[in-house]
């Protein structure tokens, strides 16, 4: 280890360090002292995208050929950090209502984090594990956090049991591709011959990462995750589980499987991305409780997330794929932690909320309606806001790799989406409220909400701002 | 310029976000100063504008997203330029329309129409695909706001089926476009619609492109059998909502046909020109009948407006000058003739506080002066010499009948005669006859300002029906090298030995 891959490995070391401080300092703190808490916690995740943002880049793989710091790594690291501190921004009251406002909570975020960035940078295969499993534990743990509530400890087990069992079966999958090529690094696999054994490595490579990001039919446990954990980590885990997954298999099937295979994989991911899309939004239009309906909603949107990875078919393509997909996971962070964030305000303590619930929003609360309209907007895809730019270089990816039917099929299926996405702003807009329900602003909840809508607007209406950053990534591609 | 005639009303709905909700007084004075600003700049346009000269005016062309070949790219051309100027007009007439039932939210109300307003301007100025496609679809969601927040009893079902229906097809063309990017043949790839027309597709490609765009236009005007939509969010809509739909939001679906259907796909529009042509005519006569079965009047004039516009389309599709410069004159008198209409409806609601055929009988003895604006209205409708309809219509007619096409003008003008026929029925139900019982409690003349708000409407119709030279010098040119771009890109697919087309096609007088 030389001190070069120490600086380059600074935003995880500085995550690491926030974190355990964080867990120390909360021994020293008065409850009504917890707020310190948060700040500290922000201040890490800033200071890591500071560092993340002024360390440069480097070509050659690092620790032990382990892990690489390229200008992927750069985006998908500020796309996890960005999730990361709006999050716990958006979080914070929700915590202190639940009364789980404490250090062990901003720790185990900050560590999830720490694991999707690993994900993001690795070349090595058994790098992509370690990070899935210092992504996936800290979640499990987030998921029971409300551990009185028995649907939160529901959620925890079954969360655990099937990630652990998708964590078994990727790392059987690593072991096959061992066997098969006599190497984990990502960069080796690409010059292997294909055999059988390589074919059903890689397949169990991609039924491991489909489960992380929720793809049909490896979603079975999220609508009951998402349901059942606390609001604040499923807003979390919606965001970070899927950019930490899709990183990984942006890592391992676009960038590093031999170009044999190519043909194998993005089928298969093609039929993925087809399933996914059709039955998350089917499934989602039933839906009136509104964390089922964002499950099912986020389950949608890997399905849009697969089309970018399934265009990635050769080495002219790669360059559209890649940028299509990093532009829509930084527009799905916004967006998805956006409406998780007025959930978490609408919410009191933990109640489950149904469409009617946010009846009448609109003239009580008409900014914070506002921005929730703006989220489901752009989550269905509509102009002038960010979520249309986000589908629309996903489909020109997709259409230029030749896959017209991807593209025919999420258009329509983003069709269907609308219906349900319209059905919230309807109730919010167009519906007397049932109950009068107290919704509890303040100003840091609002802030995270604020800056989130203004991001999908600005985006939505200038997307080069981002666009262009994150094209630079095709300096880097073979 | 064209930039800030777009974009000033949804400034003014920015302004009016920030603003209290109490203050109405300011809301509606904002509302209103930013809508007559507009048009006021597009007034200007209209004269600032060259009518000798036959292409886009006053462009402007910027990066807008570079790292995917989009371009901000907007331009008037005498097509646009009418229809911009028809926007303008009516909008701040809509805002001061004294309507009860927008009384309640008016900011919401206010935010709604102004950022309609951009988007439907947006529509007719683009010249960039995408940046089209933006702002086609940023039309629907005030539009679902306006019709789901102050529509009638069924106005959930009738908003998220306007929606759905449109997007369902206008995400089709999304994929066309996309597809064209990547399949124009060009030396480099782009959105933009100066260089996409000069291109060369294969004919299949052309068909399917043509058929996906032609799909999303035709639910927006809409043209028989995609109408299904219309009488429900016409009915469900508040007048308002109406009236935008009717007048401004139909247009972007005619305009879209003629700016890019024709001109990126002239070959597949000839080829299918006489399937187009005959469910244009279907729907004229089919709107026709309905409409004269309709014992609701919102209803009546919603299909009157389907039948309508189908003989605008019609126009359009006939690959004839003459015709379509009639069509785009029509557009423009259909907008103001069917905004009247429903806004003459809405003042018999609101004093009678129904709408059904039956529940009117005698009008004309309590409203002398309604019933003398009213007649103008109607008989603008039915295309009578000395209105604006009878220019439009004749000229359309006259087009179609010098093309191979006759037939259709035969059966569109005699279809006419129906129309004539319903809307004079109408007329006599609600303001002669017997006395309705409410006659004599409910009927109030209008009041000054209702007329002062109606007159210049009135003006307009009786204007263009005398004197519509300024538009038709406008029209014409554009219209013109338009159609003999798209005639020579055909000559030039006649030319390659793979495609069979009808040279007959087109001809223009």
């Amino acid at each position: 280890m030389t001190s070069l891959d120490l600086i380059v490995l600074l935003p995880e070391l500085m995550l690491v360090g926030t974190a355990l401080f964080v867990l120390l300092l909360d021994l020293f703190l008065h409850a009504e002292q917890r707020q310190w808490l948060l700040w500290v916690s922000l201040l890490g995740v800033v200071a890591a995208g500071v560092a993340n943002g002024l360390i440069p880049t480097q070509g050659a793989p690092l620790m032990q050929e382990m892990i690489r710091f390229d200008e992927i790594s750069k985006v998908l690291n500020f796309v996890f950090l960005l999730g990361c501190g709006l999050a716990l921004v958006l979080s914070a009251d929700y915590l202190v209502r639940q009364g789980i406002a404490r250090g062990e909570y901003y720790a185990l975020v900050l560590l999830s984090t720490l694991g999707a960035m690993f994900m993001g940078s690795s070349v090595d295969l058994l790098m992509v594990f370690l990070g899935l499993e210092t992504l996936s534990i800290p979640l499990y743990i987030l998921a029971t956090f409300l551990r009185r509530n028995t649907s939160s400890q529901e959620a925890g087990l079954k969360y655990f049991l099937l990630g652990a069992f998708s964590s078994a079966l990727f790392l059987y999958g690593i072991a096959l591709v061992y066997g098969a090529t006599g190497t984990t690094q990502l960069s080796a696999m690409a010059q292997e011959k294909t055999s059988l054994l390589l074919y059903a490595g890689v397949g169990l490579l991609l039924v491991g990462l489909a489960f992380k990001a929720a793809a049909v039919p490896f979603h079975t446990w999220a609508p009951d995750v998402y349901e059942g954990s606390p609001t604040s980590a499923t807003a979390f885990m919606a965001v970070a589980a899927k950019a930490g997954a899709f990183a990984a298999l942006l890592r391992v099937f676009a960038l590093a499987l031999p170009p044999t295979l190519a043909d194998s994989w993005t089928l298969l991911v093609g039929v993925l991305a087809v399933l996914t899309m059709v039955l998350g939004n089917v499934v989602a239009v039933v839906q009136l409780n509104l964390k089922r309906l964002l499950a099912y909603s986020s389950i949608a949107h890997a399905g849009y997330l697969l089309i970018a990875v399934a265009s990635a078919q050769s080495a002219t393509l790669m360059e559209p794929a890649t940028s299509s997909l990093l532009f829509y996971l930084l527009i799905y962070t916004l967006m998805t932690l956006g409406a998780f964030g007025v959930l978490l305000v609408a919410e009191g303590k933990g109640e489950n909320l149904s469409m009617t619930d946010l009846g009448g929003l609109a003239i009580r609360h008409p900014w914070v309606a506002a921005a929730m309209a703006i989220f489901m907007i752009s989550l269905a895809g509509l102009p002038p806001t960010a979520g249309f730019f986000a589908k629309f270089y996903v489909f020109r990816s997709a259409i230029q790799a030749g896959e017209l039917g991807l593209a025919l099929i999420g258009v329509l299926t983003s069709v269907v989406s609308v219906y349900y996405y319209l059905r919230v702003v309807y109730y919010m807009y167009m519906r007397p409220a049932a109950v009068e329900r107290p919704v509890h602003i303040s100003t840091l909840a609002l802030a995270g909400i604020a800056l989130a809508a203004v991001g999908v607007l600005v985006l939505g209406i200038y997307p080069p701002l981002v666009l262009g950053w994150i094209q630079q990534t095709l300096s880097v591609l073979p | 310029m064209l930039t800030l005639i777009t974009f000033i009303p949804a400034l003014g709905a920015l302004l009016i976000g920030v603003i209290s909700r109490e203050r109405q007084a300011l809301i509606r004075g904002v509302a209103l100063f930013a809508s007559l600003v507009t048009f006021a700049l597009s007034v200007w346009l209209f004269f600032a504008f060259d009518p000798t000269q036959a292409g886009m005016q006053f462009t402007e062309e910027r990066s807008w997203i570079p790292e995917i070949g989009i371009s901000y790219h907007l331009g008037v051309d005498g097509i646009s330029l009418v229809l911009i100027l028809l926007t303008t007009f009516l909008v701040p007439l809509l805002l001061l329309a004294p309507w009860d039932a927008i009384k309640e939210r008016l900011k919401t109300f206010s935010i709604m129409v102004l950022l309609l307003e951009t988007a439907v301007i947006g529509v007719f100025l683009s010249l960039d695909l995408v940046l089209f496609y933006v702002f086609w679809e940023a039309m629907l969601i005030p539009m679902y706001f306006l019709i789901g927040i102050w529509g009638g009893e069924k106005r959930s079902y009738a908003a998220i089926k306007f929606f759905l229906y449109t997007m369902a097809t206008s995400v089709l063309m999304l994929i066309a476009i996309i597809m064209l990017y990547f399949n124009s043949g060009l030396a480099y790839p782009t959105f933009d619609w100066s260089d996409l027309k000069n291109m060369h597709l294969g004919p299949m490609m052309e068909f399917w492109l043509f058929l996906a765009f032609v799909a999303a236009f035709a639910v927006k005007i809409p043209i028989w059998p995609l109408h299904s939509w219309l009488p429900d969010a016409y009915s469900e809509a508040p007048t308002t909502g109406t009236i935008l739909l009717s007048a401004l939001m139909s247009k972007a679906g005619l305009y879209g046909l003629l700016r890019f259907g024709l001109t990126l796909f002239p070959n597949a529009a000839v080829e299918l020109a006489p399937y187009l042509l005959a469910l244009a005519l279907i729907g004229v006569i089919y709107g026709a009948l309905v409409a004269a079965a309709q014992k609701d009047l919102k209803r009546m004039i919603a299909y009157a407006s389907l039948s309508h516009l189908g003989l605008v389309a019609i126009g359009i599709f006939a690959m004839s000058s003459l015709a379509t410069t009639g069509s785009v004159l029509q557009m423009v008198n259909h907008g103001v003739i069917i905004a009247a209409l429903f806004w003459a409806i809405a003042i018999l609601m609101e004093r009678f506080g129904k709408r059904g055929l039956d529940d009117f009988g005698g009008a004309m003895s309590r409203m002398p002066r309604f019933a003398a604006l009213f007649l103008v209205f109607m008989l603008a409708a039915v295309a009578l010499p000395g209105t604006n309809g009878f220019v439009g219509e004749f000229l359309i007619l006259l087009g179609i009948f010098l093309t191979k096409y006759q037939l259709y003008a035969i059966i569109g003008a005699s279809i006419a005669i129906l129309t004539v026929v319903y809307m004079l029925w109408m007329t006599q139900q609600v303001f002669h006859g017997p006395k309705a019982p409410q006659v004599e409690t409910s009927s109030r003349d209008l009041e000054p300002q209702e007329v002062a708000l109606l007159a210049p409407i009135v003006a307009l119709i009786l204007w263009i029906g005398i004197y519509p030279k300024p538009l038709l010098e406008r029209i014409s040119p554009s219209v013109e090298l338009l159609i003999s771009q798209a005639q020579s890109r055909i000559e030039q697919a006649q030319e390659m030995p793979q495609t069979h087309q009808d040279s007959q096609s087109g001809a223009t007088p």
